[in-house]
């Protein structure tokens, strides 16, 4: 199966790149941008049972593919 | 005195660090592969600059998990004096032995420069034999923006954790002598036990005259001066 893991940075964190992009955005002329937020996504093949493969990468995201003290992170298996 | 300066694939601050030691200062110091599993006779270990696995995923991310980083934590917590520069400091805060996390400079630029540091207090193995002035200082990182959590950042206030701030020509920390956009200046932190410390600027860029400047050279004698009143101490 297919894990799809998305990481933002958190509300809290300084995001120039966000930022960034917000800025280019708005001097292309589009309008009602609010925030913009650049993070991270990952695909992983990954076999086995259901549940052992969504224990066993939310832990891997918890402890290795994200940071807890800068980002969120969202783990859908597909 | 002996010291260890690790070395991970994309190290490249390593021999500047053991040339410091081991030529300017005249101690011993030896490369450590990331591979190995013990520290030996190590008393001080160096975690040294660079990009370690490319910086992939995020800085410091990967190193954290090499082999050697068991050996360090467990040295580390027998009160071993551990201190990260640069991607050292990036290393030492994924592993969870430093608090807070390095990320993107403010301005998304990769700032590499002369700055003003501000030691903010002596009390500790990396800052207790620092003259009393600022220090001027290479800086070369483009993660070096230090967040940490407000209650975090509290702690350390406390604690008396922050060991160095980013400041101007005359001593104040204003946002245009922030390089990166780091919380409240800062440049270098340690532990609550004061062993482990970190921080962004390369002191071991700026140990001899001939670079330009040594001010760096006082953090590296403040570990051996730190070492040998330990030694007194432990004797007496």
């Amino acid at each position: 199966m297919k894990a799809k893991i998305i990481i933002t940075p958190k509300k809290a964190v300084l995001d120039p790149q966000g930022k960034t992009v917000q800025n280019a955005l708005e001097h292309m002329g589009y309008q009602g941008i609010n925030a913009v937020h650049v993070g991270k996504y990952l695909e992983i093949e990954v076999a086995g049972d259901r549940e052992a493969v969504r224990r066993q990468l939310d832990e891997a995201c918890h402890k290795f593919l994200s940071n807890p003290v800068i980002e969120d992170y969202r783990l859908e298996l597909e | 005195m002996n010291f260890a300066v690790l070395q991970f694939p994309g190290s490249n601050c390593d021999q500047d660090c053991v040339h410091v030691l081991a030529d300017v200062l005249g101690h011993s110091a030896r490369l450590l592969w990331h591979k190995e599993t013990s520290l030996g006779n190590a008393d001080a270990v160096i975690i040294p600059g660079g990009f370690s696995y490319g910086d992939y995923l995020r800085t410091g991310a990967i190193a954290r998990f090499s082999p050697i980083m068991h050996a360090v934590q467990t040295f580390a917590a027998n009160g071993g004096l551990v201190l990260g520069v640069c991607n050292g400091f990036q290393i030492l805060c994924e592993a969870g032995m430093l608090p807070g996390a390095l990320i993107r400079n403010r301005s998304l630029q990769f700032r590499c420069e002369n700055i003003f540091l501000k030691t903010e207090t002596r009390n500790s193995p990396y800052t207790n034999a620092i003259p009393e002035k600022l220090m001027r200082i290479p800086i070369a990182h483009g993660e070096g923006c230090y967040f940490a959590q407000p209650d975090t950042l509290s702690r350390l206030k406390a604690n008396d954790q922050i060991l160095w701030r980013y400041v101007s020509a005359q001593g104040e920390t204003t946002e245009l002598a922030n390089p990166n956009g780091s919380v409240d200046n800062i440049a270098g932190i340690c532990n609550e036990r004061r062993n482990i410390a970190g921080l962004m600027p390369h002191p071991e860029r700026a140990s001899e005259a001939i670079l330009g400047c040594a001010d760096g050279k006082s953090i590296f004698e403040s570990i051996i001066a730190w070492q040998q009143q330990q030694a007194v101490a432990k004797a007496a």
